[in-house]
């Protein structure tokens, strides 16, 4: 007997479909009638004009529907690029209501107004030391192209965020930072100086010791002080491009905070919890803690040979929206029970690539549109440490009430103070939880503020999409000087985001 | 390390083929008018790519000046990139010979002036690769942009008379025909999504032929299928079309 392969059925298959196909549709226009056939040919007339139209220029060439990173809101706004000075400075001039946008990885609507300014092509490194490590560049360089030219000449970012798909200039606006937090600060504790153009369209360079108010207004300041236009900032040295990771399964709340307490020493920590897990094993979850690793640390001679060099990942993509229905709590609970299951009980030592303990989700390209086409936002906020224990039992308990609202996935990190007059961190626990947009959720999460505000808490900006004005004003402790600062800067709030109107700070 | 000497350096698909051969460890010089506004782009490339990249002043239209600016490049180039064009104004080139000449001349006599230079010197050491930048546009004349059409058909046909010469010294004479590509010289224009190149892709596919030695490339690559219909249409049906 022949044997027949799989894919010759299959092909075969395909070819005797299509043709039945092909055949069944000659009969059907060949016994229609008229005004079938006239109809047919009415829609292919459609369809061309179709193809035609869209060769046409559209009446307003810069209009363009954008949304961040949460894929909410989306909004229809004129989008500008600029390449150098002058083009700017002309943008500037002549818009009102504009905000700059970099490669929006923010969550929410704090790179959105009606007139977004894109940095993306302003994007050329102007100076590298490599002796010395620091760096300058224009601001609409990504983080991945710092750390693809660093890396291998031996230096790394001081902070870094959980994507490094942002640009310099996002990550000074929303003064990002990451695992290293509690230890190194944030992004603008490493910055030499920068140069902002302001509403008048003049350049003013500044730093922690030149126009400080301009410095401190600017980082944090949610693009709200002008157009960040380049930054120097010192880098950190590095050995190798790999992680020394240690992984350890925690039980619950209290195990949490002391495993926390006893990493601070480690330059990078971030713990994951099971959010959805209840009473005695509340908080429970892993938590990760990492060292940049010697030469000798590295495990395999492979890495040893070319140790600033990794190897190249392979990258997923998540081609198109998710259904709605993909997160519910079935499947929702089911993913954070098997993640903390399948923890081993004891310590996981291991290392690993940068990319891998940095910026693990960066592999999986619109990982974002998991959360169906309604979008998701990030509910990030921050407790002091003395209350935090106390006041996330509540929180968590609230959610496992509601039974609507479930988040995805819950990051929790230790803190300390931050610079700036609009700092998110103090010293204290954060956690981030994930939330599907839903009817009904932002009004859910007005609660969850309530207990925020009731323990002196506050909520992260970038992450940010319903705060109102209320709570931005009541959680966060130098609005007013914020205010002032950004009033006489920007000339009558040029620079103004839908999230700067919706919390009162150009309103 | 191959070195790299791009002429006409300022335009977007230009700069597209510097960083390409950058990043594939080679160094360029940027030739352009008023090179000092290329400084930044060298120095970005420096530093993205860890090569030497530099500048020089070269205008496609100094003919006379097109021997001493060869002469002052050193080291002397394993590879020419001819990017410099012109577009212009159809209708205006049809009433105002200026903008036709200025249209021929940057298109076509300023490339035979450099290229001759660049040819006689390559042939001399018998080693280096010519890449012209032409244009679907020389495929077949079109009543809408004939005059530039007609300019870069001459370089078309002067790129494989020189291929046809060089072939004999070890001289590679790579002609590369982009179609609608998206840049500062096609801004505002209607272009057909699915057809149009971004100017990072078309560099990517001038370097594919520089390493695959391949002689003639469209970019896209559709644009072959795509002349090949437009060359064949009958003259009678042709000349009633509106294209």
């Amino acid at each position: 007997m022949i044997k027949i392969s799989n894919t010759v059925k299959f092909l075969a298959v395909l070819i005797l479909g299509s043709l039945a196909g092909i055949i069944g549709i000659l009969l059907l226009v060949s016994r229609s009638d008229k005004e079938t056939r006239r109809g047919i040919k009415q829609k292919g007339q459609e369809f061309m004009n179709k193809i035609r139209s869209a060769r046409e220029p559209a009446a307003e060439p810069n209009l363009k529907k954008i949304s961040n990173w949460g894929n909410y809101p989306q909004v229809q706004v004129k989008f500008h690029e600029f390449e150098d000075i002058e083009t700017l400075r002309r943008l500037v001039d002549q818009s009102e209501q504009m905000i700059a946008r970099g490669n929006g990885r923010c969550y929410g609507d704090s790179a959105l107004a009606p007139q977004v300014i894109s940095s993306l092509r302003y994007n050329k490194f102007l100076a590298f030391d490599r002796d010395k490590g620091i760096i300058r560049c224009q601001s609409g360089v990504l983080l991945s192209e710092i750390l693809d030219v660093i890396v291998p000449q031996g230096w790394f970012l001081p902070v870094t965020p959980g994507t490094k798909l942002i640009t310099v200039g996002g990550a000074i606006a929303s003064d990002v930072h990451g695992k290293s937090q509690h230890k190194a600060g944030n992004f603008s504790d490493h910055l030499i100086d920068m140069e902002i153009m302001v509403g008048d369209g003049s350049i003013v360079r500044c730093s922690h010791t030149e126009n400080t108010e301009l410095f401190l207004t600017t980082c944090g300041g949610m693009g709200l002080t002008g157009v960040i236009l380049n930054a120097t900032m010192q880098l950190i040295p590095i050995e190798t491009a790999y992680i020394r990771q240690e992984s350890i399964k925690i039980h619950n709340f209290d195990h949490m905070m002391d495993i926390f307490e006893e990493s601070e020493d480690w330059s990078y920590s971030l713990a994951w919890i099971d959010c959805l897990a209840q009473g005695q094993q509340l908080g429970r979850g892993y938590l990760m803690r990492g060292e940049h690793a010697k030469v000798d640390e590295l495990a395999t001679v492979k890495q040893r040979q070319n140790p600033l060099v990794p190897k190249k990942r392979l990258k997923l993509n998540v081609p198109f929206n998710f259904p709605s229905f993909t997160l519910n709590n079935y499947t929702i609970t089911a993913f954070n029970t098997a993640l903390y299951l399948k923890h081993p009980n004891d310590v996981v030592k291991s290392i690993v690539d940068y990319d891998t303990f940095f910026y693990p989700l960066d592999t999986v390209q619109n990982w974002n549109r998991i959360y169906g086409k309604r979008g998701f936002t990030q509910y990030q906020f921050i407790l002091p440490k003395s209350v935090s224990r106390e006041g996330m039992h509540r929180i968590l308990n609230r959610i496992a009430r509601s039974r609507r609202y479930v988040p995805f996935v819950a990051v929790l990190k230790l803190y300390r103070q931050q610079n700036g007059y609009l700092p998110f961190g103090i010293e204290g626990f954060s956690l981030a939880l994930d939330f599907a947009i839903k009817p009904g959720l932002f009004e859910f999460l007005d609660e969850l503020d309530q207990i925020v505000l009731e323990y002196g808490g506050r909520l992260y900006l970038t992450k940010d999409v319903r705060m109102n004005k209320t709570m931005f004003t009541q959680s966060y402790p130098n609005v007013e000087r914020f205010i002032n600062n950004v009033r006489d800067l920007d000339h009558g709030h040029k620079f103004k985001s839908f999230q700067s109107d919706r919390v009162g700070i150009t309103q | 390390m191959k070195d790299v000497l791009i002429l006409g350096a300022a335009s977007d698909i230009a700069k597209a083929v510097a960083y390409k051969f950058a990043g594939e460890g080679c160094n360029v010089v940027l030739a352009a008018r008023n090179a000092a506004r290329l400084t930044e782009t060298a120095t970005d490339i420096k530093i993205r790519h860890q090569v030497e990249a530099t500048t020089a002043e070269f205008d496609a239209l100094d003919f006379a000046g097109h021997a001493a600016f060869y002469e002052a490049i050193k080291p002397k180039p394993d590879v020419v990139v001819l990017v410099f064009g012109y577009l212009g104004d159809q209708k205006k080139a049809q009433i105002d010979f200026a903008e036709a000449e200025q249209i021929i001349d940057t298109n076509y006599t300023g490339a035979v002036s450099i290229l001759n230079i660049v040819a006689n010197e390559f042939e001399r050491r018998r080693a280096g690769t010519i890449i012209g930048i032409s244009s679907v546009a020389g495929d077949r004349g079109r009543g809408s942009n004939y005059i530039y059409g007609s300019a870069k058909a001459a370089l078309t046909a002067y790129l494989s008379g020189l291929r046809n010469r060089l072939a004999k010294s070890n001289v590679q004479v790579i002609t590369v025909k982009p179609g609608f590509v998206r840049t500062k010289m096609t801004q505002g224009l209607p272009l057909p999504g699915p057809v149009t190149a971004k100017p990072a892709q078309v560099a990517d596919d001038v370097f594919k032929a520089y390493r695959k030695r391949t002689d003639q490339v469209y970019s896209l690559w559709m644009w072959r299928y795509l002349m090949l219909i437009i060359r064949n249409i009958p003259e009678p049906i042709f000349k009633k079309m509106s294209l």
